[in-house]
């Protein structure tokens, strides 16, 4: 199942692991040791951020590490900036339209 | 003259406010926003051309709308259902996009409220949409897979292949 960057940022715990892996990689128990939480809702935590596509994976020797993969996060930003440039433009067009239809109206 | 235009997004509840003010009367925006043959005249992103299939414009009703590019007419059409009509003064959508036979394409959806007040240049509208996906963002960012613009389908092209990549 492919999950919804949108599930991701609607939790604060998920919201603040983005903000750390964002600053740099971390193993999971680092991440842990930031919030007051168990290390399995921590686990939890991760697995839905990897299933919504937002995490990559560094293995070191043992350890594995976790960054943000920048681009997902972008990808909501790149939708929305296009969607207000066509509700820009729209708009622009439908100033056009008032201002022939009041016209008409004189 | 610049006229105000205000965009925001809360990405926890997935809603986008949008603020436009208009130099004409509430009446005749209110038209144009309500009667299928003035928004056929400006929702499409021109080089595109709107055509509307069907308008009801009541509670219950619906408008069905599709996207024409080259000439080409659509095989994807947009869906807003009125949910509550408040004459002159706001009215609530459910927007979907459906295929030639009026079928979900996607279980992707948002709502819409529009509100009209008198004010700035003349009309104030403000508009509300609460998105139920990331993917209804990505179908109204592009019309429902017919944006005419390079980057428009340069995202889709990522769009497909990521849908291809988790089938």
């Amino acid at each position: 199942m492919r999950r919804d960057i949108f599930q991701a940022i609607a939790d604060p715990t998920r919201r603040a692991i983005l903000v750390l892996i964002a600053v740099q990689a971390m193993t999971p128990n680092a991440i842990a040791t930031h919030f007051n939480i168990t290390r399995q809702s921590i686990s939890k935590h991760l697995r839905i951020l990897n299933e919504c596509d937002l995490l990559a994976q560094k293995q070191d020797g043992r350890e594995i590490y976790y960054e943000l993969k920048i681009d997902k996060m972008n990808e909501v930003d790149a939708w929305l900036d296009q969607f207000r440039k066509i509700m820009e433009q729209q708009f622009l067009q439908l100033d056009d339209v008032l201002n022939t239809l009041k016209n008409n109206n004189k | 003259m610049n006229m105000l235009f205000d965009f925001t997004i809360n990405k926890e509840t997935k809603t986008i406010h949008i603020t436009r003010e208009f130099a004409a009367g509430p009446d005749l925006v209110w038209d144009a926003f309500t009667k299928a043959e003035i928004l056929d005249k400006w929702v499409a992103p021109k080089p595109m051309r709107l055509q509307t299939k069907e308008m009801d414009f009541r509670e219950g009703g619906r408008w069905l709308y599709g996207m024409i590019i080259n000439d080409t007419p659509p095989s994807r059409f947009s869906l807003a259902e009125f949910i509550k009509i408040t004459p002159k003064t706001s009215f609530t959508t459910r927007n979907s996009f459906v295929d030639e036979n009026c079928n979900a394409i996607s279980s992707a959806s948002s709502i819409t409220t529009n509100t009209f007040k008198e004010g700035g240049a003349g009309t104030i509208v403000h508009i509300e949409k609460v998105m139920s996906s990331l993917e209804a963002l990505e179908m109204m960012a592009t019309n429902g897979f017919v944006q005419g613009t390079e980057a428009g389908m340069k995202n889709l092209d990522e769009y497909f292949s990521n849908i291809a990549a988790t089938k």
